[in-house]
């Protein structure tokens, strides 16, 4: 197989076996948690529940709580990371095109030197967390294979896509290759990772607040 | 054994003055992409070569190579490209015709064997024994296998003999195939493109009569001074790639501004070829100067690596379809694998049994 | 059907503002011509850029024109073809152009030497020259 025959496979089969993976073991883990059920609460409810369930999702996304200097890097760093992500996912004209294939609408890109340097903060951050994981004792007790599993699977679109961007490295075509096998690597592992929490964060919140909120507690 | 004479004689004969050959060879260094220096040296070793004898075979193929290369505007192609080798067989060039051209190529092959160059275009048919295609009642195979015997080396024109072409295209009826697929033991240089651009042809004759050998080439066999960029390092509208200025139809203000063809579906990024530097039709431009994306035809494969108009970033495929139906089945399997969990939870209730996360299917 | 301007040349081109849109080309190439023209001038070391192979937008090509100027020397070559050898408004750097019969562009480069080679007689052509002047000499050839 050629390179140009490669790439052709990730844009199109491969790209299909990724999704059907992704897809599937999102909806499924997904909707699993929320059909796992919750025991009726026969207790008369003292406050609402969707209110609260939303104001927790905003709120433990938003709004920092006092911390310790450890917990207060970990904070800030881990939020570089995300917004960079998701912005350089989002907001990157060449995604914006694919995204616009998939689903049939786009909108507008970002100019490239915005995309830059998120994306340069997004792979700092990353690092940045890698050290700290590892040379914080706490930390480093929690991490397990797992862990630096999902960093690596994270780390490397973010990379690949920049090198790709500047033309680093390899040539064009062997760039898209390794961005793209390193984006499908991630969304086949998603599901079965620690990464789903892209999704089950949300929900997770949701209820926290949503059980405060029925309890006529403020979360 | 049957000699040509030096260049040099024959242009001596010609009464074509050294400095007329020194520009020539000028022309030649622009061509090859060698340090401009070297143009002095060329002339010295062409003059002292002998022409070599040349056979070129045209297979399954539409003539477009060699109507690229009649159209090559180096100095008087005619009066020296053609000199610097003898055309011994071309059957849409040669004036002869039936048993006489086919004597003439079995001629040379016999005088000049293990010397002449042989030149291929199109692909070669494998299918119910190779029918598809055939000349005076012979089989494209079996001409390429006997011709190849006694090649100094192959020089394979045209994206059809370097990868399989058009011919090749899904389902590929004919069973096409390219040349190096059948010869092995030979040197063979792919002059790739969907028609390769006539002066990387003459440039790689050029290069082969210069150092008697062929240039050096890269992993698909193509020499690195054509095909060692790509489209995309040396399009002039590259800046703006770089700027994020993209033309989003054919003739928005994008387009009009002459900003990048990418979201038009440019495959210039992943395509290795001459185009924007050594141009089409005697330097006049190349396809993105017109304002159409790079159609990536001299790349294996182009001809069933999707659209020419969607974009690289974009996949190939359909996967909506292919998620959508995705979602479907994880949904179903959430909500049976959940009913399940339920009638599991139920019955060790009843049986006043502990319930653990483990009992349940995650 | 033959019309009556019917060749490339006769098409009228405007060529726009270059600085408006010049995206920066220029500048790297005046920058590599002076770093050449600084070593010629110091050690006699020449050099050439091959023109062909650079990437111009549209309209730089005129622009390097305008910028390198019109020097002291034109010469022109009738050999297969025309070429035309101009030394720019700086001394040392020559625009070597050749063109072929039909008047395309073959060969394109700035050189920077004190004399550029094409311009000078080659040995052959010389002794090729001696002979038919011998001839004459013998008053074997009636000029
Ligand atoms: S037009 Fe094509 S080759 Fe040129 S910069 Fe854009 S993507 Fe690259
Ligand atoms: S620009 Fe691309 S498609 Fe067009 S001739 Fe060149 S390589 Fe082929």
């Amino acid at each position: 197989m050629n390179p140009q025959e490669l790439l052709h496979w990730l844009r199109g089969t491969g790209l299909q076996l990724a999704a059907a993976v992704f897809v599937l073991g999102m909806t499924y883990r997904m909707l699993h948690l929320a059909l796992l059920g919750r025991k009726k609460n026969l207790a008369a409810a003292r406050g609402a529940e969707w209110g609260p369930g939303l104001r927790t999702v905003w709120r433990r996304s938003f709004v920092m709580p006092e911390l310790s200097a450890r917990g207060k890097f970990t904070v800030i760093a881990g939020y570089t990371f995300h917004l960079g992500f998701f912005v350089t996912l989002f907001f990157l004209s060449q995604h914006i095109d694919m995204l616009r294939a998939v689903f049939g609408f786009g909108w507008t890109a970002l100019p490239r030197s915005a995309i830059d340097i998120a994306a340069i903060l997004s792979l700092a951050a990353l690092i940045a967390l890698l050290v700290h994981r590892y040379i914080d004792p706490v930390k480093r007790m929690l991490s397990g294979f797992e862990d630096y599993l999902s960093w690596l699977l994270t780390f490397l679109p973010l990379l690949t896509g920049f090198m790709l961007l500047r033309g680093i490295g390899f040539d064009y075509t062997m760039l898209l290759i390794l961005h793209l096998l390193s984006v499908e690597l991630l969304m086949v592992a998603a599901p079965f990772t620690k990464l789903a929490h892209m999704f089950s964060t949300f929900s997770a919140r949701w209820y926290n607040g949503a059980v405060a909120g029925f309890k006529g507690v403020k979360a | 054994m049957n000699e040509h004479e030096t260049l040099g004689a024959r242009l001596a004969q010609q009464g074509i003055s050294r400095r007329a050959f020194l520009k020539f060879c000028a022309a030649m260094t622009t061509m090859m992409a060698l340090p401009p220096g070297a143009a002095t040296a060329i002339a010295e070793t062409l003059l002292k070569a002998k022409r070599p004898s040349v056979i070129w075979l045209s297979f399954q193929e539409c003539t477009g190579c060699t109507e690229s290369l009649t159209r090559s505007h180096s100095p008087t192609l005619e009066s020296l490209i053609f000199d610097m080798i003898s055309l011994d067989y071309h059957h849409t060039l040669q004036a002869a015709s039936g048993f006489g051209a086919e004597k003439s190529r079995e001629d040379a092959m016999k005088d000049f064997f293990g010397n002449y160059l042989l030149l291929v275009d199109g692909s070669i048919p494998l299918n119910e024994g190779g029918v598809y295609s055939t000349i005076a009642g012979r089989t494209n195979l079996d001409l390429l296998q006997e011709a190849a015997k006694g090649a100094a080396a192959i020089v394979a024109v045209g994206s059809c003999a370097s990868f399989g072409g058009l011919p090749m295209a899904n389902p590929n009826p004919t069973g096409a195939v390219a040349v190096s697929d059948i010869v092995k033991d030979k040197p063979i240089i792919n002059i790739s493109g969907c028609p390769p651009i006539p002066a990387v042809i003459t440039g790689v004759l050029a290069h082969y009569l210069t150092f008697g050998e062929l240039p050096a080439l890269d992993e698909l066999g193509r020499p690195q001074a054509f095909y060692g960029e790509t489209i995309h390092d040396r399009c002039y509208r590259r800046p703006f790639y770089d700027q994020g200025k993209f033309a989003k139809t054919f003739d928005d203000e994008g387009a009009r501004n002459g900003w990048c063809l990418y979201e038009l579906g440019c495959k210039g990024p992943t395509t290795h070829n001459a185009c924007a530097t050594t141009k089409w039709n005697g330097g006049a431009g190349f396809p993105i100067e017109a304002g159409h994306g790079c159609l990536g035809c001299s790349e294996p494969n182009f001809w069933d690596a999707g659209s020419f108009y969607t974009p690289l970033a974009a996949p190939t495929a359909n996967i909506a379809a292919v998620a959508g139906a995705a979602a479907l089945i994880g949904a179903g399997a959430a909500v049976a694998l959940s009913a399940a969990d339920r009638a599991k939870k139920k019955k060790k209730q009843q049986a006043h049994e502990k319930l653990s996360v483990k009992d349940l299917g995650n | 059907m033959n019309l009556p301007n019917n060749n490339l040349n006769s098409i009228p081109i405007r060529i726009e503002d270059v600085a408006e849109y010049s995206i920066g080309n220029l500048r790297a190439l005046l920058a590599e011509i002076a770093a050449h023209l600084e070593k010629l001038a110091r050690d006699g070391a020449t050099a050439s850029i091959d023109l062909h192979s650079l990437p111009f937008a549209s309209g730089e090509y005129e622009q390097l024109r305008l910028l390198l100027g019109q020097g002291e020397v034109a010469a022109s070559i009738e050999a297969i073809g025309p070429s035309e050898i101009n030394e720019t408004r700086y001394p040392g750097v020559w625009w070597v152009t050749h063109y072929n019969v039909e008047g395309d562009i073959v060969a394109d480069s700035i050189e920077i030497t004190l004399i550029p080679e094409i311009l000078k007689s080659q040995p052959e052509d010389i002794s090729t020259g001696l002979e038919l002047l011998r001839a004459q000499l013998n008053g074997e050839v009636q000029s």
